[in-house]
């Protein structure tokens, strides 16, 4: 933990973890659909399920996925702004399984897209992505952070890895789909990545899909 | 890294411990010293900026449970302590009301804590508005909660209360302490004297929720790093040096049982009235 760990961040309150995490996730969610979604379902587990409204959970929910910061104080307004803007959205409670006990299933629905991200929040504003879809995943997102489907072809990751101009901080490929060959890729850096290596990797015969979700 | 390497290293290298601590910070991360100095003070900025908006200003928090307090104090004369403890309380209460309903804050050290620390600095600034001299001092509590972060914790959830308000009060008594002194040894001391004075306090929120009784703890504990700060600048030491004292926390955190460790299930949170307001909370 650094110096200013310790000393911020600045945000909403009132919890670290039911508030700044619950929004990150949901932000994460909002950069990943690419925008505001038409619709969204949000299903809390655990810790989350129980005590999301005197937490303001719910609140800083739906406030991510309209694409607040942390430090927004319009989040407490979040039901009215997503009424105003037309979102339509939904809560529900579930058993999602043996995860942490702050996780939530953000579904959304945008144009002919459907996504959906589960992530938990584990302490301190700190946060996982842990399934994208139906990928598992463990993603922090402390970096940019570069999701591809991708061909699982000999030389892909290569070839798509060529394209990158800057440091790459991490990198993992899981096989998903055998008979289709495909599989999924997560690639975190430091520095931002530049449009024109986004737009080469688009280009590429071996991605399928590009998901980029810069850190805040 | 132990705090008292830190003060050893500003003593022996004839650097102010501040500068120790930053170039520590690049040392150990690689975070260059003005990219730490400039976030620090940043966040300084938005301590001074929020305390100023949210003054003993009349608060409703999410569940109702409690509120206004900030408001009450304002109102009125106090009778024994000073007018910088006043100061230090009202913000206090301002900003741990303010967290409570939604607010913004600064998370230093934590959310549920975050009044002891924006108390203090809000107080310094209006006394003086010296910011560099303040985010000198700003930087070495920023040292004390980093030291508690790796040796202990800083989680509720984890060491109870006492690692929340228990860190933020020693941070605050250190950073009181530095700015009127710059003596790092002082701050050490300083430092163990607040949170041995909160050891063991349980985290013990009715229903879960950050209200009762963290809100006015917030304001106790502003008196506890005050009265801990002035012992050490009149040369009072703490017996156990405060790496012990946060090593002997860090422990005493992981003996509390789970109840008492922010579930809401023990401690105040478990008694007849506190049952009988979460029957009636309409939520």
């Amino acid at each position: 933990m650094a110096i200013l760990e310790v000393l911020g961040p600045v945000m909403v309150g009132p919890s670290s973890s039911h508030t700044l995490g619950a929004l990150r996730i949901a932000r994460f969610a909002y950069k990943f659909s690419g925008g505001i979604p038409e619709k969204v379902k949000f299903t809390l587990h655990g810790s989350f399920a129980e005590t999301h409204k005197g937490h303001g959970t719910d609140k800083a929910l739906l406030a991510g996925i309209l694409g607040m910061r942390a430090d927004d104080e319009r989040i407490k307004d979040a039901y009215k702004i997503a009424d105003k803007l037309g979102v339509e959205y939904e809560f529900a409670q579930d058993d999602l399984g043996d995860v942490h006990p702050n996780t939530v299933l953000i579904e959304t629905w945008k144009g002919e897209n459907e996504y959906s991200i589960m992530g938990s929040s584990i302490g301190g504003g700190k946060i996982r992505i842990v399934r994208i879809k139906d990928v598992e995943c463990d993603i922090a997102w402390e970096y940019n952070t570069l999701v591809l489907v991708m061909k699982d072809k000999p030389g892909a990751m290569a070839k798509i890895l060529e394209r990158i101009t800057k440091n790459i901080a991490n990198l993992y490929m899981r096989r998903v789909n055998v008979a289709e060959n495909k599989a999924i890729s997560i690639i975190e850096s430091d520095e931002n990545l530049p449009n024109e290596d986004l737009k080469r990797m688009k280009d590429c015969d071996y991605v399928y899909k590009l998901f980029y979700i810069p850190r805040d | 890294m132990n705090f008292g390497d830190l003060v050893k290293m500003s003593k022996d290298e004839r650097k102010p411990l501040h500068e120790i601590i930053l170039e520590e910070e690049y040392e150990e991360l690689g975070v260059p010293v003005e990219f730490t100095r400039k976030g620090a003070a940043k966040i300084l900025k938005a301590i001074i900026r929020e305390g100023a908006r949210n003054f003993g200003k009349q608060q409703k928090t999410l569940t109702g449970m409690t509120g206004m307090n900030a408001w009450k104090m304002k109102n009125y004369k106090q009778k024994l302590i000073s007018d910088f403890n006043r100061i230090a309380m009202i913000s206090a209460l301002s900003f741990a009301e303010s967290n409570a309903a939604m607010g913004r804050i600064v998370a230093c050290p934590t959310a549920g804590a975050c009044g002891v620390m924006s108390g203090i600095v809000y107080a310094l600034w209006k006394k003086d508005e010296n910011f560099d001299k303040l985010l000198d001092s700003f930087i070495v509590a920023g040292g004390i909660g980093d030291v508690i972060s790796k040796k202990a914790t800083l989680a509720g959830a984890e060491g109870g209360c006492q690692a929340e308000i228990g860190s933020g009060a020693a941070m605050a008594a250190a950073m009181l302490t530095y700015y009127y002194t710059g003596d790092g040894e002082k701050c050490a001391h300083a430092a163990a004297i607040a949170l041995k004075s909160l050891m063991g306090l349980v985290c013990d929120p009715v229903g879960g929720f950050v209200e009762v009784p963290c809100v006015k703890r917030n304001a106790t504990a502003v008196n506890i790093a005050i009265a801990s700060a002035e012992m050490a600048m009149a040369g009072i030491e703490s017996v156990i040096p405060f790496d012990e004292v946060v090593e002997a926390m860090g422990k005493v955190g992981r003996a509390l049982p789970e109840s008492l460790r922010e579930t809401g299930k023990g401690g105040i949170a478990a008694t007849p009235t506190a049952k009988r307001i979460l029957k009636e909370l309409k939520l």
